[in-house]
């Protein structure tokens, strides 16, 4: 892995194609009674590397496998650098896609399995060979290029499938959560690989995953869908910071619920008050959504908070506060100043000086 | 039914699974369950062995029964015929259950319960039963379908130098043991994610179908097809009853006159079928290990 940054960069040809526009109209897709795509729009622009987020069943991988004809919507149109491909054969539309599942040929060395797609190109052999090891070596696995497939680990395989992908300089890549199936840290390096290779190549990228902390570091956007909408697309910082929503607000990171009222434009919670952010509800009992990290928390004989576990990870530290109420809230502190802060401790919580955002309370 | 049960099991696709430090004393029970086992299967084959190679005259050891196989009246004719039945219900069934078992994983995975078990109807259904349906079709269809092309169409199935109908009755018997060896390796990979890389590389279906599915089926194309040829060559109810002479026909018919070739030629066949199923293996295991420096 140390060798990547001291790597070349990709083929030129890769290099100097622009990366081309996506955009998906009006997407609709219905399995039964379950729909899995409800009108979904969505704009990509060239070299943009998009990360789909959702739980499960949402319609982020139904979506990745419309752009690649996999899957023929039941509405609505894609296009790809303007051209409607709706009705485009997965094997004509010049996308690369890396899948979830190993998917190397087994019977095929790592090599040619790079060399696959230009094989049915027809592309002449030294071209085949030159263009595989350049990929190899764009991922790293130069010196694996005879080995078979089950002879490499995970996180290889697939460094091999994206080279397989990339090497027909396809249009598009489409990457359908191809680390879900590899070790915490492989997954972390593999995520950075993939984000400086797809730099490298300005290639227009769809990526699509469950896990937040993967969408949020390598993504320029993240849309973030539930039940086959588009709920927000934004940049990670605004995405975090400024959720649209309250299914985003909870989808993306940690976050508390804590009981509120709403009067006068302003939020009260655990005694005090505070801002309201973005649009406010009508006044009333609302749920007031705060991150972790915006709550503070601090040791008090007469607090009627109580901390129930205490979870060092490094810089920070979360603990988990039993408020009076009996609500429990999950607060970040710096690791440094919460040696005291041990499970039984009383405490007191309250929300840090920001704006607070809301959601109608639901009822009970 | 033991060889086929046996090679069944071989069926490559298995992955390989560690073998686990055993207790103490599992090496013991390992080999008592080895012997027994070796004993039942090798007794009788071993006194088959000696009943063939011994010179009841002399009392030595003589290979003449061996070397007498090949001259011997109506094997050569019997013989062939066997193999050639065998080959074309081969082709035929995988013919027909290849792109069914590949159809069924990509198309309709909805329907694999359904052709499951219509594949086990001839396990079910007595071959005598079968035979017996398939002996009063014979006898009426030409009858009447008289003068018509119908007619010669039902006569040559019954061509006593190769007939086909045996091909077809075959084809169904071994249906189970085909449909299976093929599913196992289906579902040993994963075929879908396999052909959808291979579209999304821009590969048509007859390329998919030529370049990733039947490369990632070999082996059970090879299992499969040992399982025909070896249920093939052995299979006797149909055969008599519809009364042409195959090579089970043949060794039960010479056992009268001759009744230690006819129990060399049984050896024999035993032996080219193990032959058989050490080559398959051979094949899968060079494919598993082939390394390229």
């Amino acid at each position: 892995m140390t060798a990547v940054s001291a790597r070349a960069a990709g083929p030129a040809d890769l290099r100097e194609r622009p990366g081309v526009a996506v955009r998906l109209e009006g997407l609709t897709r219905r399995y039964g009674s379950v729909v899995a795509l409800d009108g979904l729009d969505l704009e990509i622009s060239g070299g943009e590397f998009v990360a789909l987020l959702g739980p499960s069943g949402c319609g982020k991988t139904t979506a990745l496998r419309a752009i690649a004809g996999f899957d023929r919507p039941d509405g609505g149109r894609v296009l790809v650098d303007g051209r409607d491909v709706t009705n485009v054969p997965a094997n004509k539309r010049d996308m690369g896609m890396v899948f979830q599942a190993y998917s190397l040929f087994p019977n095929l060395t790592v090599a040619e399995n790079v060399a696959f797609g230009l094989r049915v190109r027809r592309r002449a052999k030294p071209e085949r060979a030159r263009r595989a090891a350049e990929l190899l070596e764009l991922v790293g696995l130069a010196d694996r290029a005879g080995r078979y497939p089950h002879q490499l680990s995970g996180g290889q395989q697939q460094r091999v499938a994206l080279a397989r992908a990339l090497a027909v300089a396809p249009q598009v890549l489409l990457l359908d959560e191809p680390l879900s199936a590899l070790d915490a840290q492989v997954r972390v390096q593999l995520r950075e690989e993939i984000r400086r290779i797809q730099l490298e190549l300005g290639i227009t990228t769809v990526f699509v995953t469950h896990d937040q902390s993967e969408a949020l570091s390598v993504a320029d956007r993240v849309g973030v869908l539930r039940a086959g909408r588009l709920e927000q697309i934004a940049g990670p910082d605004e995405l975090y910071e400024r959720p649209a929503t309250a299914f985003v607000a909870e989808f993306v990171g940690t976050m508390n619920r804590l009981p509120a009222t709403l009067t006068g434009g302003e939020v009260e919670l655990l005694g005090v008050r505070r801002a309201v952010a973005g649009a406010a509800p009508p006044s009333g009992p609302v749920v007031a959504l705060v991150r972790p990290e915006s709550l503070l928390v601090e040791a008090a004989q007469a607090g009627g908070g109580r901390v129930i576990t205490r979870t060092f990870s490094g810089a920070s530290t979360r603990l988990l506060v039993a408020l009076p109420d009996g609500t429990e809230v999950r607060v970040d502190v710096a690791s440094a100043a919460s040696q005291d802060l041990t499970p039984g401790t009383a405490v007191t919580v309250r929300p840090a000086e920001r704006p607070v955002l809301v959601a109608p309370a639901e009822p009970d | 039914m033991t060889t086929l049960t046996g090679v069944a099991g071989a069926g490559g696709v298995a992955p390989e699974t560690p073998v686990r430090p055993g207790r103490r004393g599992a090496g013991a029970w390992r080999f008592a369950v080895l012997a027994v086992l070796g004993l039942y299967f090798l007794v009788p084959i071993g006194a088959s062995i000696w009943y063939t190679v011994r010179d009841k005259l002399s009392g030595g050891v003589t290979a003449k029964h061996y070397a007498g196989i090949p001259a011997a009246e109506g094997f050569a004719d019997a013989f062939g015929r066997s193999l050639a039945l065998a080959v074309l219900t081969v082709v035929l069934a995988l013919a027909l259950m290849v792109p069914t078992v590949v159809l069924v994983e990509l198309r309709f995975p909805r329907l694999r319960t359904t052709v499951e078990l219509l594949t086990l109807m001839p396990l079910v259904l007595p071959p005598i039963a079968l035979v017996v349906g398939v002996r009063s079709v014979l006898s009426w269809a030409p009858d009447y379908f008289l003068n018509t092309p119908l007619a010669d169409a039902f006569f040559a199935l019954q061509k006593p130098s190769l007939p086909w109908i045996l091909v077809f009755v075959y084809v169904v018997l071994a249906m189970p043991f085909v449909y299976r060896a093929l599913d196992a390796g289906v579902r040993g990979s994963d075929l879908k994610t396999l052909t959808e890389a291979a579209r999304n590389l821009g590969a048509s279906w007859p390329r998919v179908l030529a370049s990733v599915v039947l490369p990632v089926l070999r082996t059970s194309v090879l299992n499969a097809s040992f399982l025909v040829v070896a249920l093939v060559m052995g299979e006797f109810t149909i055969a008599v009853i519809l009364g042409f002479e195959t090579f089970p026909i043949w060794i039960v018919r010479i056992s009268g006159s001759q009744p230690q070739m006819s129990v060399a030629v049984s050896v024999l066949s035993l032996m080219v079928t193990w032959a058989l199923l050490l080559l398959i293996s051979a094949l899968d295991r060079r494919r598993g290990t082939k390394e390229s420096s």
